[in-house]
């Protein structure tokens, strides 16, 4: 990472305002009026839009492996999906994920 | 068991504490995770923390760790932050008529403390018991979030400590796929969803050639868009039944 500490500062507090101002919007508004339908329709779909698009390089490129796909890594990230999906506890999720990854790191010696 | 019409505002704030106790399981390792990787990637102590006071919002914390790492310009990151919690508009817009008449200092501050967490327990109760009087939903939310806030700040604080004394042949870089794939799991209920999900990753895989995480953004919005369209469609459908 090589931002200056006005960049670092700049991320942290944008962020925080751009966040704040999200959650206070409709509050703050007192909104009592409903969003139009098509919008909120379009907005429960933010977080499962967003974030697989994010891990997808890291799962399927790893930086940590060079960038050159990891069966090991897909692996770990297959298992950590499957219990998320049945158990729907993040905890056991990461917990499930993390053992397979360092288990099948020692069994290779890699 | 007093009725919800007559609830006082200490009842209230007692029952959504009972309700929000279980996330402090959830919070706390998220928590942890954050502070762990924050601080591997560059970041001190002081930084962390301000980052998980002001921001408060694990998921938008660990997308922007993740493009500074990266080295993307402030401005990608900034909006890739806002493409994560878009959501948040869509928990204040859901929250707003059943707390949207409280003082504006309340309101600030339910906006502040506004996680998925507290949004989704106090929700649920809220339309389950409308009839709460304002005071104790109000109460309510706070109480849902009265351990769950000090706990994410702790947990932080506890991951930035032992941050860098994590031996180095751990894989600790799994921790962030790791918490996205784990937050993303439970919420592909739907063919909606999962259809949105897919978009999402075969279209920023593919567009992963654009400069500054832009496929990133093109993948989202897309996505939003397939899951939005596949909704209105099976809407439709039954409808039509």
């Amino acid at each position: 990472m090589d931002y200056s500490q006005a960049q670092i500062w700049t991320i942290i507090l944008g962020l925080g305002v751009i966040t704040l101002a999200l959650r206070f919007s409709f509050l703050g508004l007192i909104g009592r009026r409903q969003l139009p339908e098509w919008v909120l329709r379009h907005l429960r779909y933010t977080p499962v839009a967003v974030l697989p698009g994010l891990v997808a390089p890291q799962v399927f490129f790893p930086p940590a492996n060079d960038g050159v796909t990891d069966p090991m890594r897909l692996a770990a990230a297959a298992v950590t999906l499957a219990v998320g999906y049945f158990t729907k506890s993040v905890f056991w999720a990461i917990a499930a994920g993390f053992a397979t990854l360092t288990g099948l790191m020692a069994l290779t010696g890699g | 068991m007093t009725p919800a019409a007559t609830l006082s505002a200490y009842q209230g704030w007692l029952q959504g504490l009972r309700a929000g106790t279980p996330f402090v399981l959830v919070v706390t390792p998220f928590g942890m995770v954050f502070g762990v990787v924050a601080t591997e990637a560059g970041l001190n102590v002081f930084e962390t923390m301000a980052f998980s006071i002001v921001v408060i919002a694990g998921a938008a914390q660990l997308a922007a760790i993740q493009l500074m790492i990266e080295n993307a310009p402030v401005m990608v990151v900034l909006a890739t932050g806002l493409a994560v919690n878009l959501r948040m508009a869509m928990y204040s817009a859901a929250l707003a008529p059943h707390v949207g008449a409280a003082p504006v200092w309340q309101r600030a501050l339910i906006a502040y403390l506004m996680v998925d967490q507290a949004y989704a327990t106090a929700h649920t109760r809220f339309e389950e018991a409308p009839e709460m009087p304002l005071a104790a939903k109000v109460a309510y939310y706070f109480g849902a979030v009265t351990l769950v806030i000090p706990f994410w700040y702790l947990a932080t604080l506890a991951g930035a400590l032992v941050g860098n004394q994590i031996p180095a042949g751990l894989p600790i870089e799994f921790a962030v796929p790791a918490t996205f794939i784990a937050i993303i799991a439970p919420m592909l209920r739907t063919l909606a969803h999962v259809a949105a999900a897919i978009v999402s990753v075969v279209v920023t895989l593919l567009l992963a050639f654009l400069p500054y995480n832009l496929g990133l953004l093109a993948a989202a919005l897309l996505a939003m868009t397939t899951g939005a369209q596949i909704e209105r469609i099976a809407q439709r459908r039954r409808e039509a039944r």
